[in-house]
């Protein structure tokens, strides 16, 4: 098996089922060891450079928390305005300096395909935390986690994404993910915004099974997991039509009257509407521990690509 | 006995490329950069009658060679093309053109939000299928089809 000491996190397509499986284990036994302070000084003396060329701020502030919470130290804008890519310095010459003073980079970049090339010019580890519309493997761990810490195992589920799954990557990772591992994928959004040919093919090329709806009523007493997104407003040249479209897929406190026991309700956050708060207090809304998971799981994805563990 | 129609006449030296699929001639002889200096006579045949492929596209370029470079691009836009090189009216060697697995400064990524477009970095694909052309960006990992190749 490939070791993850020196390894690139950029994209989910990157790796096997028994990477999954070993990115997952890495990250309860980081949260157990936490919880006894076993981890404090696994990274004592590194140093990790969160390079966000675009605001986010639960990435950032886990990306941050998890590194700190094992003993390293983390360097980051404070403003990009102040820093030489303003002044035009190309990317590959940012990644040489910075992987010259840190120990593993952070990226965020607002252009597809970042990461991979900041890969390429680094010589130190290069963890993507989102490029643009393409990847953010991180999130697709860590909702992997989510499921698994809920569900107890993340295989044969019946798993159901409602919203844009155009466009929203987040879905699209999740759905491959999900897919080397034998769950029935639900798939509920409105005509326009259905999940792409390419991605469902790929789904189908793993022996995954999925289904495509337009109500979520369809679905909702029938699976283990939702995990719901965002409808972008931007996406729709006519706002009439966004409107009808964004309340068609509103999840209330009365439509989880039915639910599986086991049924657990995701979202990644930010949620604008899709989620009403009286849903916050249920026992199957996940999304706030969802955001949480991300500590654990990039505290596993730091140690192993920086070697300190296995 | 039928008489055999010449439609494009014979070269003496440099190349021939055929089984092109009908009006590509022009897009090869625009990637080859057809008009240098070096080249002689060109010919394009276009709509000619092939067993093959229905009608088809011929081009030939006196006193020209091609790097393998060149050939990877023909592969890229005429996955079907094969080149001769003539040497004295004679068909030295005949290659079919192949679709590189890896496809390497070429071709120009068609997603707009590409790193490759805004940094100074060679593009990188990987050939996915070839009936019918399917190639990925090797950094935004967007999959593109035939129609939205452009070459470099």
């Amino acid at each position: 098996m490939k070791s993850f000491k020196k390894r690139h996190i950029i994209s989910i397509h990157d790796f096997t089922k028994e990477d999954i499986i070993r990115i997952l284990e890495a990250s309860f036994r980081i949260e157990k060891q936490g919880k006894v302070g076993g981890a404090r000084n696994l990274l004592r003396g590194k140093v990790l450079a969160n390079l966000f060329f675009e605001p986010s701020t639960r990435t950032m502030f886990s990306f941050a928390t998890a590194m700190e919470k094992l003993g390293g130290s983390v360097l980051s804008f404070a403003d990009m305005t102040a820093t030489s890519i303003k002044k035009g310095e190309s990317l590959k010459d940012t990644i040489k300096i910075l992987s010259g003073y840190s120990d593993v980079i952070v990226i965020r970049h607002p252009e597809e395909g970042a990461a991979r090339y900041a890969s390429e010019c680094s010589s130190v580890p290069v963890l993507n935390a989102g490029d643009g519309a393409n990847q953010h493997p991180t999130q697709t761990f860590l909702d992997l986690f989510t499921i698994k810490k809920t569900q107890r195992h993340i295989t044969d589920l019946r798993v159901a994404m409602v919203g844009d799954l155009k466009y929203g990557r987040t879905v699209h990772s999740l759905a491959y993910a999900l897919s080397l591992f034998n769950c029935s994928l639900h798939l509920v959004s409105p005509p326009e915004l259905r999940m792409p040919e390419e991605i469902k093919k790929m789904v189908a090329d793993n022996g995954c099974t999925f289904f495509e709806h337009e109500k979520i009523e369809d679905v909702l007493d029938k699976v283990d997991v939702l995990y719901s997104c965002r409808i972008q407003k931007e996406r729709f040249f006519d706002q009439i039509e966004y409107e009808k479209v964004k309340n068609a897929f509103i999840i209330t406190k009365n439509m989880l009257k039915n639910v599986k026991p086991n049924f657990v309700l995701m979202h990644p956050l930010p949620r604008i509407n899709e989620i009403s708060t009286d849903v916050d207090k249920s026992p199957h809304a996940v999304y706030f521990d969802q955001a949480k998971n991300g500590v654990p799981v990039r505290q596993a994805l730091l140690a192993l690509t920086l070697g300190a563990i296995k | 006995m039928m008489k055999k129609e010449v439609k494009i006449p014979p070269i003496k030296e440099g190349i021939a490329i055929d089984h092109l699929p009908k009006n590509r001639a022009i897009k090869v002889a625009q990637i080859l950069d057809v008009g240098r200096e070096e080249d002689g006579m060109v010919t394009i045949g276009m709509n000619l009658q092939s067993n093959k492929l229905g009608s088809k596209d011929v081009l030939k370029i006196e006193g020209r060679d091609l790097t393998d470079k060149e050939i990877n691009k023909i592969a890229i836009i005429a996955p079907d093309a094969t080149v001769s090189f003539i040497k004295n009216y004679e068909v030295e060697e005949k290659i079919k053109v192949r679709l590189p697995k890896k496809i390497e400064g070429i071709v120009r990524c068609s997603n707009p939000r590409c790193i490759t477009r805004s940094q100074d970095m060679k593009t990188k694909f990987i050939a996915v299928s070839k009936k019918p052309i399917q190639i990925r960006c090797h950094y935004c990992e967007r999959l593109m089809n035939e129609e939205d190749i452009e070459i470099l």
